[in-house]
C-alpha cells in the first residue's frame, strides 16, 4: 500500500520534473551559442536594426521559459514593465475613434520592405476580431468585439486598455502582444485613438 | 483555364468576405478557401515544374574555372546520388565540417567542385521578374527526388544536436519592434492571422510534416518557385527582424529544429500554394 503511494508520488514528481524541463534552460544550449548564430545570419545588418534584436531583461525572460513564466518571474516583468509606461500628460485616454479605426487596419511599418519613413500601424485585426462587420480578423489574441460596452465604459477599464496596448508585458507578462508604445511602434496619439476605438459609445466595435 | 479557375474561386472569397454573416460566414469563407488551395494543387498545371526541369539542366551543365558539372557532387548519400537525399537534409558534412541544408551544399559543390564564382548565383537566389534563379531551379529538381520519401534528418553528429537545440532557443528567441518571435505565431493549435491558417511547429506532428513535406512550393501569387531559404526570408520580414543572410547558420538551425518536428511526414513537391 505504502509502496503503491512512493510510486504514485514519484509519478507525479516525475511528471512535473518532465514538464518543467521541457520549459527551463536545462538542455537549453549556452546563450553565447546562440547569439553566435544571430551574428552569422544578422550581422550584416545596419547596426540600428541589430539593435531590434537584443533581447532586454523581460524578453530574456520570456525566451529561457519559452513565454511560460512561473510567478514570481511573471511579477518581476509586470512591476519592471508597468514602470516603463507614460502615461498622457493631460490625464485624458480617448482620442478619434475614427482615426483607431485606421490605425487597427493598417499592418505597415517596421518590415526592412518598409521605405524608412512608414508610419506604423498597429495591425490589431491580424490577432483580434474587432467591429462585427470586418470577417477577415485573426485568432492569436481574444475578440474585443463591444469592448467598451461590455465594460460598461468604465474610465479605470479605460486607463488599463491605455496601458495594455502601450505595454502588453505590464499587463501580462510574456504576452505575445507588441509593446507598442515601450517599442516606439504607435505614438501616445495613435495609442489614444485606438482606446477611443474600443471605448467610444459612436465606435463600430460597441454597435 | 487555370486562370479562370482561380479568377473565380478568389471572387467567391471576395464575395464572402464582402458580406456580413458572422460566424457561420467564416467557416463558409474558409471552406470556400480550402476548395481553392484544392483547386490550385493539380500537379498538371503546377508551374512549379518547370523549375524542376531547368534545373535538370542545369545540374548537369558543366561550369566554373573547372568547366564540370555537379554531378558529382555529394549531398550526403553518395556523390551525385538525389534520390532521398532531400528528405535528410540539414545534416554533417565532413568535407566541409559543417551542417548544411541543401541550398548551403550546393553553393559549397559549386565553389569547390566547379570552382564556380558563387556571387551572381547569390545575387539571384530569388527570381524576380526577368530574373531566373539558379537555386530555386536546382531545389526544385533534386527536392522533386524526394517525392515520396519521409522526412529523416540524421542526428547522431554532436554539430546536428547542436543545429536542432539552437534552432529551437531561435524558435522561441524574441526582437524586433514587435518583440515577435516564430512561436508567437506557430505554437498554438487552430490559430490565424487575418484568414490565413498558422501551423504549429512548436510540437511535432502533422502541421509541421504537412508544411515540410510541401516545400519547395509554386507561389502562385509571386509567380515564382519559392524554397524554405525564401519563406524563413519572408517570415523574419514579417517577424520585423533584419535581413537574414541567405544560406546562413541560423536559417539552417531553424530548418533542422523544423524537419524534427516534421519528422516521418512525407514529401511531395513542388507543392503549390497561393
Amino acid at each position: 500500500m505504502r509502496h503503491a503511494l512512493t510510486l504514485a508520488a514519484l509519478v507525479i514528481a516525475g511528471s512535473f520534473t518532465t514538464a518543467a524541463s521541457a520549459q527551463t534552460a536545462a538542455k537549453a544550449p549556452d546563450p553565447a551559442l546562440v547569439d553566435a548564430y544571430i551574428k552569422s545570419t544578422f550581422g550584416k545588418a545596419p547596426a540600428e536594426w541589430q539593435a531590434r534584436i537584443e533581447p532586454d531583461e523581460t524578453l530574456k525572460t520570456c525566451n529561457a521559459f519559452h513565454n511560460e513564466v512561473p510567478s514570481a518571474e511573471a511579477n518581476k516583468i509586470t512591476a519592471r514593465e508597468l514602470a516603463r509606461v507614460v502615461y498622457p500628460a493631460d490625464g485624458k485616454f480617448l482620442g478619434n475613434w475614427k482615426e483607431g479605426a485606421k490605425i487597427a487596419n493598417n499592418g505597415r511599418g517596421g518590415q526592412f520592405s518598409d521605405p524608412p519613413d512608414t508610419v506604423a500601424g498597429g495591425n490589431c485585426y491580424a490577432c483580434h476580431q474587432m467591429e462585427q462587420k470586418e470577417v477577415s480578423y485573426g485568432t492569436l489574441g481574444p475578440s474585443l468585439t463591444n469592448y467598451g460596452k461590455d465594460r460598461k465604459y468604465d474610465p479605470q477599464e479605460i486607463k488599463n486598455a491605455f496601458t495594455k496596448v502601450y505595454d502588453s508585458q505590464a499587463v501580462f507578462a510574456c504576452s505575445n502582444m507588441p509593446r507598442f508604445g515601450v517599442n516606439k511602434v504607435l505614438s501616445e496619439q495613435q495609442i489614444k485613438d485606438i482606446v477611443a476605438f474600443l471605448f467610444d459609445p459612436e465606435s463600430p466595435i460597441n454597435k | 483555364m487555370r486562370k479562370t479557375v482561380i479568377r473565380s474561386a478568389a471572387a467567391a472569397i471576395l464575395v464572402l468576405c464582402a458580406g456580413s454573416f458572422g460566424i457561420q460566414a467564416q467557416d463558409a469563407s474558409e471552406k470556400e478557401i480550402e476548395r481553392y488551395r484544392e483547386m490550385i494543387s493539380d500537379p498538371m498545371s503546377n508551374p512549379g515544374y518547370l523549375a524542376v526541369d531547368r534545373g535538370e539542366a542545369l545540374w548537369s551543365e558543366a561550369r566554373g574555372t573547372k568547366n564540370v558539372s555537379l554531378e558529382t557532387c555529394n549531398l550526403g548519400l553518395g556523390a551525385g546520388k538525389l534520390e532521398g537525399a532531400f528528405a535528410q537534409l540539414p545534416r554533417y558534412f565532413a568535407d566541409a565540417d559543417k551542417v548544411m541544408d541543401l541550398e548551403q551544399r550546393l553553393l559549397w559543390c559549386m565553389q569547390n567542385i566547379q570552382g564556380l564564382d558563387t556571387k551572381d548565383v547569390v545575387a539571384r537566389r530569388f527570381s524576380g521578374p526577368g530574373r531566373a534563379s539558379d537555386m530555386e531551379d536546382l531545389v526544385a529538381y533534386i527536392a522533386n527526388k524526394s517525392n515520396g520519401k519521409k522526412i529523416a534528418i540524421p542526428l547522431s553528429h554532436p554539430k546536428e544536436q547542436e543545429m536542432v537545440a539552437v534552432g529551437e532557443a531561435l524558435f522561441y528567441r524574441r526582437g524586433g519592434v514587435n518583440d515577435f518571435s516564430c512561436a508567437t505565431c506557430h505554437a498554438d493549435e487552430g490559430k490565424r492571422i487575418r484568414l490565413q491558417g498558422l501551423p504549429n511547429f512548436s510540437k511535432p506532428g502533422k502541421p509541421a510534416q504537412e508544411t515540410m513535406g510541401g516545400w519547395p512550393t509554386y507561389r502562385v501569387s509571386q509567380g515564382a518557385l519559392r524554397t524554405m531559404q525564401h519563406r524563413l526570408w519572408d517570415c523574419f520580414r514579417q517577424q520585423r527582424w533584419p535581413v537574414p543572410e541567405y544560406g546562413s547558420d541560423a536559417l539552417t538551425a531553424l530548418t533542422s529544429f523544423l524537419q524534427k518536428q516534421a519528422a516521418a511526414g512525407e514529401i511531395n513537391v513542388p507543392s503549390i500554394k497561393r
